[in-house]
């Protein structure tokens, strides 16, 4: 297991590298072919050509790309420092980058916001995954019954309606009109953990609700096709109760593409929720991102994938470490 | 675009101390001498709704993102300016009153305007007395002196307008690198008094009065602005000089920001300040729906960016009567128009101009921009109708019912000896209002054959580095470019310098006279008002600086800007300040 972690790793860290490198080329070198000179982003309100050349100069715009990409790597390492004349900015190690948009390490705006990204992916998962593989699981056992068609019902509208849909209609009902949640904002939990719950629900449920629909009709199908198995008979003559053939025989079998996808789904959320948290006005990683995109900050732009492809990654890891747990035939070498 | 134009960036006279007012009583200063009205809609242009002394409580704010920077010097967005008057002081200040008056300046930390000698190249003012920093550190003319010096340290502090303003009229401005490059500073900023400061200029400028009520006059501390807490950084550390300031960890950029009471202001040293609410919390990053219904539902009492409401919540407040008691529909002080690039053929012949002149649609123009209330009026000329040297004029008459005059737009096409019409470009942005404004002009000018292409291009390098960059406006045959302009300060020079100057131009990108107009006369115009001192005379200038600018048919402007905006019933002291279009934050208060 040891070998297996240590060699998935050395692979996370060439795939961030692939990763980082594609990114760096198309934000950093691809405006290049249509003529855009990306120093000018950077330049302020009054740019004349010695402001492009100090500006270009300070953030190594003037060097070849491979160079730039290189400086890149090495302040994701050991930091660097942006010269020009007198003045030197200097971005700590992991630097991500610098937002010369904000005046901050992109690595500083990040930490800042992961409490919240965190919050709202963790919680909303453990809604997720909870309500949606018991709704599932107890589908897959009535099926055709009322339940189950309600409940696939339901879960069919949660795929069909996007997050900035139910975002809204929740906000409109229990802020604006019930004032159940009003002025939803995040809340730090150390400063209280109470107001930070209140404020994080309704943004839980509505990502939840997108979610567990995936994994309610996911785990019904899973469970349906398992229940069905040769194996399952098998524990049933034997005259083992039910709930243990459901639980360890058929759950258990069940469960590993749960996993799969669960590790994707989080890791992708850890990387920013860009629409919840811009519906509900949270200031984390996704908000970030969108607000860098629209105004073309970058170095954020780049740093923010970079960061999400980490999780992403790190998830994917995380999830074939898990399997042998989950599944006694996965073992590794 | 001045002011950033997605948001662009006043004297309570007889404003008595007394000494409960920073010290949250129960009842604050005499108020406002100005004209309390009650809440009706458009009340709060040209009155003071819910009229208040009432101290104490919290004022909730909300925004859609981080204001472009604390930084006084940096700072260029509207309502960023405004907001700075909370908690900064400013050697002059727009004054803090409703309708015109409010376009006019009044003494800040100075006790009153600049007076003037040497023909008007010197300008000296006298600070008030008792003017501190939150530290308590007095304020002396040093510290206005060393904040003007930081504007021009570009390379560190990028982003406000100081030096382009500064920079010509100082002397030795033109080659001035700031106090990072250059610590001995500008000799033409006498500061060997510390109760005393005295500007030397290349040449008389009748608005230098405004360029002090600028942020970028805000006093800043050298101390403050060294080591990693100053030059780029500083914007993280500002130092207050106004009734309230940024407490430790108050300020989250994108999140929130929190202003609590400042003990060492001195209300005795402030006639134009109130300082009423004991707190102020600004939340950012909202979604531009969620925060108009957060105000709607008065868990928040006021957006200000002051862009106006969204469309949903535009319906709620047009239809509902009590909703549009606390609404207006001020003028925000921008002209949208049509930048006509006279180096880009045929459009460098006039006939040509005047036929896309003729021929687009106004109405639709209008429209794009968000209809009459959200978009604004119809307009027929540059100068915004908020100026003093307003005076209406419609050289371009598009028809009985605005939606263009194609009998006359195709005889100038015939004089322009293009009777089928041409082809050309279109630039503009790609996002809000944008492409809409695009394609309602390229239907419009498609009726007498003009063609064209849109190239929408992102607004963070359309200004900058695309209409903003004369080279590539050639290179690209960009003949017409979505444009719009406010007045960094209310005065006509403060809207047209940039635009129409020709010396102005900068062919190295950044450049705001997009159709590059340099016109002699016109220069020379601009020259003659900056030297009269009879504001009415300076007036009738600009008004002819108006007529000639539209005579060379350059600029077709389509609509004076307006916005609908709303205010929670529990604010006290709210107006229009015409000098930034939008509510003025300065003076307001909550009654519960």
């Amino acid at each position: 297991m040891g070998r297996f972690i240590v060699r998935r790793l050395i692979g996370v860290v060439l795939l961030l590298i692939i990763v980082s490198a594609a990114t760096f080329a198309v934000f950093f070198l691809g405006p290049k072919f249509v003529g855009a000179d990306v120093a000018r982003n950077f330049c302020g309100r009054v740019c004349n050509q010695q402001s492009l050349v100090e500006v270009k100069a300070k953030l190594g715009l003037d060097k070849p790309i491979y160079e730039q990409y290189g400086a890149y790597v090495k302040g994701v390492v050991a930091g660097r420092d942006f010269v020009t004349g007198t003045d030197t900015t200097h971005c700590s190690a992991p630097c991500l980058g610098y937002s010369f948009k904000t005046d901050q390490s992109v690595w500083f705006l990040m930490k800042d916001r992961l409490p919240i990204t965190f919050s709202l992916a963790i919680g909303a998962a453990l809604m997720w995954l909870v309500s949606g593989v018991a709704v599932g699981i107890l589908s897959a056992l009535r099926r055709g019954s009322f339940f189950d068609r309600a409940a696939m019902s339901v879960a069919l509208a949660g795929v069909s309606l996007p997050v900035y849909f139910t975002g809204l209609v929740a906000l409109s009902i229990f802020s604006y009109k019930l004032k159940w949640f009003v002025n939803v904002h995040y809340v730090g939990f150390t400063s209280n953990p109470a107001l930070w719950a209140k404020n994080l629900l309704l943004p839980w449920i509505c990502l939840a609700f997108l979610y567990a629909a995936t994994y309610a009709r996911l785990t019904r199908a899973n469970m349906l096709e398992t229940m069905g198995e040769d194996y399952i008979r098998t524990a049933r003559a034997k005259g083992l109760p039910e709930s243990v053939v459901i639980r360890r025989h058929g759950f258990r079998a069940a469960l590993t593409p749960i996993v799969t996808i669960f590790g994707l789904d989080l890791g992708g959320l850890l990387g920013g929720a860009i629409l919840t948290e811009t519906v509900f006005g949270f200031p984390g990683v996704g908000k970030l991102a969108y607000d860098a995109i629209a105004t073309q900050d970058l170095p954020v732009v780049l740093g923010v994938t970079v960061f999400a492809a980490f999780f992403i990654i790190m998830a994917n890891l995380i999830v074939d470490v898990a399997y042998a747990y989950v599944d006694p035939r996965v073992r590794y070498g | 675009m001045s002011r950033i134009q997605l948001v662009r960036a006043g004297s309570l006279a007889a404003v008595l101390a007394l000494g409960a007012a920073a010290c949250g009583g129960s009842s604050g200063s005499k108020p406002p001498n100005n004209p309390g009205v009650s809440a009706a809609y458009n009340a709060a242009i040209g009155g003071v709704v819910n009229q208040s002394t009432k101290t104490g409580g919290t004022i909730n704010f909300v925004a859609s993102s981080d204001f472009d920077s604390l930084d006084p010097a940096r700072t260029y967005y509207a309502y960023s300016w405004d907001y700075q008057r909370i908690y900064q002081r400013t050697l002059m200040m727009f004054k803090p009153v409703p309708g015109k008056a409010g376009a006019s300046v009044t003494g800040d930390l100075a006790d009153g305007p600049g007076k003037l000698s040497d023909g008007g190249k010197t300008v000296s003012y006298t600070l008030r007395d008792g003017i501190s920093f939150q530290d308590g550190k007095a304020i002396t003319s040093a510290d206005i002196k060393y904040a003007l010096e930081r504007s021009f340290a570009q390379d560190v502090i990028n982003g406000g307008p100081g030096a382009t303003y500064l920079s010509p009229i100082l002397v030795g401005g033109a080659t001035y690198k700031g106090p990072y490059k250059q610590p001995a500073g500008l000799s033409s900023i006498d500061v060997s008094d510390p109760k005393k400061i005295t500007f030397h200029l290349t040449k008389p400028f009748a608005d230098f009065d405004y360029l002090m009520a600028l942020p970028i006059s805000t006093p800043v501390p050298k101390a403050a602005d060294t080591g990693k807490n100053g030059g780029a950084n500083y914007q993280f550390h500002v130092v207050s000089s106004g009734p309230y300031m940024i407490p430790p960890g108050g300020y989250s950029p994108g999140k929130n920001l929190t202003l609590v009471r400042n003990p060492n202001w001195k209300k005795s040293s402030d006639p134009n300040r109130l300082a009423l609410p004991d707190k102020i919390n600004l939340t950012e990053g909202l979604d531009s729906t969620d925060e108009d219904q957060r105000v709607l539902a008065g868990s928040a009492d006021m957006e200000i960016e002051g862009t106006g409401v969204q469309q949903d919540a535009q319906s709620k407040i047009l239809t509902g009567a009590t909703l549009k008691a606390n609404a207006d529909n001020p003028s925000t002080g921008f002209t949208r128009y049509i930048s006509i690039q006279q180096t880009v053929a045929p459009l460098n012949n006039v006939h040509c101009r005047r036929a896309v002149q003729y021929a687009a649609d106004k109405v639709a123009l209008q429209f794009a921009r968000g209809g009459p209330v959200a978009g604004g009026d119809i307009a027929g000329q540059m100068t915004p109708p908020t100026l003093p040297s307003y005076k209406k004029i419609n050289p371009y008459p598009s028809g009985s019912d605005n939606k263009g005059d194609l009998v006359k737009a195709k005889e100038e096409l015939k004089l322009c000896g293009k009777p089928t019409g041409f082809s050309t470009k279109i630039a503009t942005t790609n996002k809000g209002k944008g492409p809409a404004v695009g394609e309602a002009l390229q239907q419009g000018l498609a009726r007498v054959g003009i063609k064209t292409q849109i190239i929408a291009v992102d607004p963070s390098t359309y200004y900058s580095g695309v209409i903003g960059l004369p080279s590539n406006v050639k290179k690209q045959g960009l003949g017409l470019a979505v444009a719009g302009w406010g007045p960094d300060f209310p005065t006509p020079y403060g809207f047209f310098e940039s635009i129409v100057d020709g010396r102005a131009i900068k062919p190295e990108g950044g450049n705001s006279n997009y159709a590059e107009l340099n016109d002699p006369a016109i220069n020379g115009l601009i020259d003659q008002a900056q030297g009269e001192t009879d504001a009415t005379k300076r007036n009738d200038i600009w008004a002819q600086v108006d007529q000639k600018v539209m005579d060379s048919a350059v600029y077709l402007p389509f609509v004076a800007d307006k916005a609908l905006t709303y205010r929670s019933p529990r604010l006290t002291n709210v107006y229009i300040n015409d000098s930034f279009g939008i509510y003025d934050f300065v003076n307001m208060g909550v009654s519960g």
